[in-house]
């Protein structure tokens, strides 16, 4: 088994005397999928945007893909894992002044310098990947929530990631478009993706997880396999979040 | 709420009208009493002064009319200069307020606090007495010669007025188009920098790309505003003795002693530079909203 991110008392303070990350440390083996639970204000987020360097840290050490990161946030690592690891957000966050096409290919032109007509091509083959071919030539206010998301993950896949961060995927989607986003992600793990997905759906991490880990106030509570975390979490904490979550 | 809005329209007009018709009223009183009548006869007359700047060639002999004229492509000329050189250092420091850099944030906070402090007359004084006037002889490379009778860029000789002028309105403007920079990226949603972080992105290429055209539809009215003051404010040019259509025109009406049509032909030419600005801008908006508004 090799690790893709291994994470060591990764400490991250917003305001003084107060931790949003307090003493994290986990592992994710390559091709696994790890979901992260929580509360909100746990910090889930916070960890999953550290893994790319969106946020610095303040104490502890990451391994992603044999780059290490720690409170120096050195420019040239936080770069390289930059390419090698895509991000989906709540929002979407395309780019509205671009179309459908110049989203997917800006980067894989700008910053692997390959050449455009390449790059449309896999932006094609990509968005055909997530069922929306046809909207290539639109904007993003053209299309719908579960569009967009799929466009997004598509903009992330162009860039031939080796690790995949979701933070709440489809919490800002309608629930009828929830499941089109869930199950491109669906394929993208049956197809051997390392993922690291934070959300609040239970039946996909019931049913794509390889295991779940549970977060409280900035630190790791439990980490279980979905089966046993689902119907016997090891810790009161999750077993209060899981009722109120039902 | 309509009809109120059109009873004050009809108001302010009728207002505007009766005052328009005083003032042409009180130039015909003038032009009467003085006996003169409106005559241009003067401007075909040989000028008789010197200019120290000229885009064309210019003696003494030429006629007030081409006298008028190279004041007015000297003023053009260090408008279109300091349009595009306060646009730069504007956009430049109003990014570099937004930047994550804390030294480049305080000394961008830094140059637009002091600037706006002091009045463009007294920058204009500075860079005219202080910094060029007192510029010692030294050729930087072969690129630049410095010197105080002025600056040889690439073999294209530089006034010390011209480039005093020039970097007192580039400075002053770019002090305010980057605010008006910093306002509108600030309005740009913080997800966009993530995005293009996590893209790997460099934070430059995505500032360029990324945020600064969806921050455009917000900085163009207010960029048009700014320009037509630093064209406004180049008339401060006589300060220094630049020989701009001001300090032109203001030579020109002390000999000839006819003020009003002077101030005719001042007023008219300053019209069509700034109908040029702000028709330039209004170009350049459409095609950025029409843009946008494709893309929503
Ligand atoms: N940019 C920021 N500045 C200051 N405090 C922040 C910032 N981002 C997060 N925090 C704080 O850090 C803590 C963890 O926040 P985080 O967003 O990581 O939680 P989360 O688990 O993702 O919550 P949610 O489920 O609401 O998204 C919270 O207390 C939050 O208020
Ligand atoms: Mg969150």
């Amino acid at each position: 088994m090799t690790v893709a991110i291994r994470a060591t008392d990764l400490v991250k303070s917003y305001t003084p005397g107060s931790r949003a990350l307090d003493g994290v440390s986990l592992e994710v083996a390559s091709g696994e999928v790890l979901v992260v639970m929580g509360p909100s204000g746990s910090g889930k987020s916070t960890l999953i945007r550290t893994f790319n360097g969106l946020e610095k840290l303040d104490g502890g050490e990451l391994d992603v893909l044999g780059v290490r990161l720690d409170a120096a946030h050195e420019e040239r690592p936080v770069c390289e894992i930059r390419r090698r690891v895509g991000m989906v957000f709540q929002q979407f966050n395309l780019f509205p002044h671009l179309s459908i096409l110049d989203n997917i290919t800006l980067a894989p032109v700008k910053v692997q310098k390959r050449p455009k007509v390449q790059a449309e091509q896999r932006a094609i083959e990509l968005l055909d990947q997530m069922g929306i071919r046809e909207q290539a030539h639109k904007f993003p206010a053209q299309l719908s929530g579960g569009q967009q998301q799929r466009v997004a993950i598509a903009r992330a896949l162009a860039l031939d990631p080796e690790v995949m961060l979701f933070d709440e995927p489809t919490s800002a989607l309608d629930p009828e478009r929830v499941k089109e986003v869930l199950d491109a992600m669906r394929q993208l793990a049956r197809d051997g993706m390392t993922m690291v997905v934070v959300t609040h759906e239970l039946g996909f991490a019931r049913e794509v997880a390889d295991r779940v880990m549970f977060m409280d106030q900035g630190q790791v509570v439990e980490t279980s396999d979905p089966a046993s975390f689902f119907t016997n979490a090891r810790e009161e904490r999750s077993r209060r979040f899981l009722s109120q979550m039902v | 709420m309509r009809r109120r809005s059109l009873l004050l329209q009809v108001g302010v007009s009728v207002l505007l009208l009766a005052f328009l018709a005083l003032l042409v009223n009180n130039l015909a009183v003038n032009l009467l009493r003085t006996g003169l009548g409106l005559d241009f006869g003067w401007l075909g007359r040989p000028s008789g002064f010197a200019l120290a700047e000229s885009a064309l060639p210019y003696t003494p002999s030429d006629n007030y009319l081409w006298a008028l004229t190279i004041g007015w492509l000297n003023s053009l000329k260090v408008i279109a200069a300091g349009l595009v050189l306060a646009t730069l250092l504007g956009v430049a420091a109003g990014a570099a307020r937004s930047s994550s850099n804390r030294l480049l944030r305080s000394l961008a906070g830094g140059y637009v606090a002091v600037i706006r402090q002091v009045p463009l007359l007294l920058q204009l004084l500075f860079w005219y007495f202080v910094a060029f006037l007192g510029l010692p002889e030294t050729p930087i490379g072969d690129l630049i010669q410095l010197s105080n009778q002025g600056i040889s860029l690439l073999g294209m000789p530089l006034s010390v007025e011209f480039c005093a002028v020039l970097t007192g309105l580039t400075v002053f403007t770019g002090a305010s188009i980057a605010e008006i920079v910093r306002g509108g990226v600030n309005a740009v949603p913080r997800g966009q920098w993530e995005a293009f972080r996590s893209l790997g992105l460099s934070e430059g290429l995505g500032f360029r790309r990324i945020v600064l055209p969806q921050a455009l539809p917000a900085i163009l009215p207010a960029l048009t505003s700014q320009y037509l003051n630093l064209a406004k404010n180049s008339t401060l040019a006589i300060a220094v003795g630049y020989a701009d259509l001001y300090a032109v025109s203001d030579t020109t009406i002390t000999q000839t002693g006819r003020a009003i049509e002077g101030f005719l032909l001042l007023l008219i030419s300053f019209l069509l530079l700034n109908l040029l600005i702000s028709g330039g801008m209004a170009g350049i908006n459409a095609t950025v909203l029409g843009r946008m508004r494709r893309s929503r």
